[in-house]
């Protein structure tokens, strides 16, 4: 084996209970070598890494195929730590800092330099006192060959977010023997600013031979500082190349790749001239952990399917969430031109928009209670649907109710037992049109439906996205779809908008090529194309 | 500044009420100063020690440990025995804390498995062991001593022969410690040795922060995910922190007992708890943070209110009862006042820490406002 390879992956490959997750992935990279992994959501970079790392989940779940190579070696990690010892050093997306602690204190974690005493002997190794002098030497020292301004002695919580990066890039070269490190998404809270510093000390690391995989969605990134890009799609490496020998535009088509010559085939589409505008947002912020909006505005026209995509994480949750009050928000949003009351659930059902919710189980369904209640009990509370009064009380109108019920079961072919049946019981996909129905009940103008196909097997897929689009045509309601998949939103959208970053980057006609919507993305376009 | 004196004022809000409320009841009372010092030192020679025994589970995370209930009952089982054997003075305290720490070191232990399995619910938990093991320990005084375990001294045995009785004389080490090294400041008497055992605790617990323990609880305080993947073994540290604690509280007991000089052996612990914790979190401290001059602070204050306001109200109201009626009121509410305040701020933290997550991308340029 050639000498200066430091870790070599050979076809590696791995299912979760047979759903294959990698096949044969090889892969090399040498001492000091910056190697740039990209790829969609789901396309297995964060389980390459896990196995890598020797993550429980994986061994859990039947270990993986292939053999890993590091420094010579074969090795089959049991556990992070393992992999820390041998000298692999990981900087997650989410910090691992702990906030009340300083700069010092977090390099030396767990590592710190100790003064014994008579008391070690006595009892264990963690009765010595911290040697703070020695630990500040060592937090600055690796400080330097970081190449950084950070200050010592700074508590975690008070500082920038790109600080606690490079803090925590310090704690893992600190480590002595660290050679290779991984670093998931290191760019993506940073301002540009702290980005360029954070690639700038990427490279200075490389030039002192520790080896880097770099994951990130920001292409020109990769560009800039990475020798070779690997892309995965879809569990398969789908090429590796150095880096010059390549542009974002091939790296993007790499990445999305798959048929590009399946057109839209969105036959029915209106002919519409008809602009008239429902939902007018502006500057909408969302402050919904993980799908954070920053400043999302677009027009909604009536009557149409507007799709919105994006990766996971940009944002584009947070929109139909903040919207409907969920999470709290701010910004400009009009609903038929009158200014709609954020942050009051209430307010947005009432005004007759209804939100079919990605988190089902969570808050979208009662699941104790029998399908025709779920069916009807927003438009129960809300309009006062489903209620006959009877000496002054209301009471839930039940006969209304299970004919409704029934209605839905046969039009959206829920498989159940009877309308009766608890939502519990129901497989994902009809507790997902348990959901549309319980939307469609309440007679919306305006529709927002987030990740509808997420868990449920393609023929439920296609009746779902199908009962959207007769819903849309029939009863001419506005619908408003986020989803993770680009395919599903160009098989039955008007339009689609992207959002990266939490804002949007783009709204392109279904028909526009993949690589467009994959540009897009990854944020290599920024003009707004209307 | 102003902004500072505001932050200032927030955070000590709790202390700063107490001490207004006793410059108001002090001259109401009529109590002469020298009265009130020497009842604050008996006091704080009392309680000190409880409630410094809080600390360290703090550090770790865990909460007020109501669970010094069980270190309290470990200490009363020493002193039961030392009164049986008649063992008097100094060496039967000190023989009283030896054999209460390992009934201590079980114990916490005991709590420390609990509470592993109860994260984010820890006070609770230890509040209800606090119930479960008082009961155990209920079985063995009321029917295992002079049945099962032996106990010579009759007198303090229940007439019908086993059982102890409810009230214990500590004749044997009344006021040993805090009479051991004898001072007097004009008409006030100082427990000297008390106090300096209360000192070594203190330097014990400053010089604990600076080990690697207590780093490591530190650590696991803040975060306990972020230490366990550093490698620290979170649980093992957690149930060492409960240990001190409880072993630190029946010492707590022990020095509490002796400056009382009668122990009722099946309520004297039960109140231990409530009371220090109240104490310390007068003194300013919170579910996340407590200072050993927030203990000091906090014995000062609570104490005073409790001498002050029996005299106070039976001088504004006539009666006396007031005062008794605050006490319980004020622990209480003070607790689940604090309890309140410790997830409000923290739900305002997390708030503000995402507001300024986007003002800094703001400022970049990245959003427009």
């Amino acid at each position: 084996m050639e000498n200066n390879v430091i870790l070599k992956l050979e076809n590696i490959s791995k299912d979760f209970f047979g759903n294959t997750v990698l096949t044969d992935i090889n892969l090399e990279i040498k001492k000091g070598e910056i190697l740039g992994l990209v790829g969609e959501n789901g396309a297995g970079k964060s389980t390459l890494m896990k196995i890598l790392f020797g993550l429980p989940e994986i061994t859990e779940t039947g270990g993986y195929g292939g053999k890993i190579i590091f420094d010579g070696k074969e090795v089959n990690f049991s556990s992070p730590f393992e992999a820390l010892e041998s000298g692999i050093g990981m900087v997650h997306q989410e910090f691992s800092l702990i906030p009340g602690f300083t700069t010092t204190e977090n390099i030396v974690l767990n590592r710190e330099s100790l003064n014994k005493n008579f008391l070690v002997d006595i009892f264990s190794e963690r009765m010595s006192t911290l040697d703070r002098e020695k630990m500040k030497e060592r937090s600055e020292k690796s400080i330097k060959r970081l190449g950084v301004e950070l200050d010592e002695n700074m508590i975690i919580s008070e500082m920038p977010v790109g600080h606690k990066q490079f803090t925590e890039i310090a704690r893992e070269i600190e480590r002595s023997n660290t050679k290779l490190l991984v670093l998931d998404e290191p760019t993506a809270v940073l301002t540009e600013s702290e980005a360029e510093i954070l690639l700038k000390t990427i490279k200075k690391l490389s030039t002192e031979g520790i080896s880097i995989i770099f994951i990130t969605h920001r292409l020109s990134e990769i560009i800039s500082v990475c020798d070779t890009v690997s892309v995965l799609r879809d569990g398969i490496l789908v090429n590796t190349v150095k880096t010059e020998e390549t542009s974002k535009k091939q790296i993007t088509e790499w990445m999305i790749g798959r048929k590009i010559d399946s057109k839209s085939e969105s036959t029915d589409k209106k002919e519409e001239n008809n602009q008239e505008i429902i939902m007018k947002i502006e500057n909408l912020w969302v402050d919904m952990p993980g799908e954070i909006v920053h400043n999302f505005s677009v027009d909604v026209y009536k009557g149409e399917i507007l799709g919105i995509g994006g990766l996971a994480g940009q944002g584009k949750l947070g929109i139909p969430n903040g919207i409907m009050g969920l999470y709290k928000a701010g910004g400009n949003v009009t609903f038929k031109n009158i200014n709609l009351d954020l942050n009051n659930p209430v307010a947005s059902l009432k005004k007759g928009i209804a939100f079919v919710s990605e988190d089902r189980r969570g808050i979208g369904l009662l699941l104790d209670e029998p399908i025709d209640l779920n069916i009807a009990f927003t438009a129960m509370q809300i309009n006062n649907d489903f209620i006959v009064k009877k000496f002054g009380i209301n009471w839930a109108d039940s006969k209304k109710i299970k004919k409704t019920a029934k209605d839905y079961i046969e039009k959206l072919e829920i498989k159940c037992i009877s309308e009766k049946q608890t939502t519990r019981q129901l497989s994902g996909g009809n507790q997902q049109k348990v959901c549309l129905a319980r939307a469609f009940a309440m007679k919306p103008e305006m529709l927002f439906v987030s990740e509808p196909t997420r868990g449920i097997d393609v023929g439920a897929k296609k009746l779902v996205l199908d009962t959207l689009r007769k819903y849309n045509r029939e009863f001419g309601t506005t619908i408003v779809m986020i989803s993770s998949e680009i395919e599903e939103l160009r098989t039955i959208s008007d339009r689609i908008a992207i959002v990266s970053e939490g804002k949007i980057s783009g709204i392109l006609p279904p028909e526009s090529d993949p690589v467009e919507f994959g540009e897009l993305m990854v944020g290599i376009k920024d003009e707004v194309k209307q | 500044m102003n902004k500072n004196l505001k932050k200032f004022l927030i955070n000590n809000a709790v202390p700063i009420i107490f001490i207004v409320f006793s410059i108001m009841a002090i001259p109401v009372s009529g109590f002469s100063s020298d009265y009130l010092i020497q009842e604050m030192i008996i006091r704080l020679g009392r309680n000190s020690f409880l409630v410094l025994s809080l600390l360290i589970p703090i550090i770790a995370g865990m909460g007020l440990n109501f669970g010094i209930v069980l270190g309290a009952m470990a200490g009363q089982i020493g002193l039961i025995f030392i009164t049986d054997w008649q063992v008097a003075g100094v060496s039967g305290m000190i023989l009283a804390m030896i054999i209460s720490t390992p009934i201590a070191i079980i114990l916490g232990t005991l709590g420390g498995l609990v509470l592993n399995k109860a994260k984010g619910r820890e006070m609770v938990t230890s509040y209800i062991l606090g119930f479960f093991i008082n009961g155990v320990y209920q079985l063995i005084v009321l029917y295992g001593m002079g049945k099962i375990i032996p106990i010579t001294n009759k007198s303090i045995l229940l007439p019908r022969g086993y059982g102890i009785r409810n009230a214990i004389d500590l004749n044997n080490i009344r006021r040993v410690l805090d009479d051991l090294i004898p001072l007097k400041i004009g008409n006030i008497s100082v427990p000297v040795a008390t106090f300096i055992l209360i000192a070594l605790l203190c330097l014990f617990i400053i010089w604990f922060r600076k080990t690697k323990l207590g780093q490591d609880m530190r650590a696991i305080g803040q975060d306990m995910e972020v230490a366990r993947s550093s490698g620290i073994n979170v649980e093992k540290t957690r149930i060492i922190s409960i240990i001190i604690s409880t072993i630190l509280a029946s010492y707590g007991q022990i020095i509490f007992l002796q400056n009382i000089g009668t122990m009722n052996t099946y309520n004297s612990h039960e109140q231990i708890g409530m009371f220090s914790i109240a104490a310390l979190l007068i003194g300013g401290a919170s579910v996340i943070k407590a200072t050993i001059p927030n203990a000091f602070v906090g014995i000062i204050l609570f104490h005073l209110m409790f001498v002050v306001s029996p005299r106070a109200g039976k001088e504004l109201i006539g009666q006396a009862q007031i005062g008794e009626y605050f006490r319980v009121f004020i622990s209480y509410g003070i607790i689940a006042l604090s309890l309140a305040l410790h997830s409000w701020k923290e739900l305002k933290e997390k708030e503000r820490n995402r507001t300024a997550l986007r003002e800094s991308l703001q400022k970049d340029g990245k959003v427009e406002s």
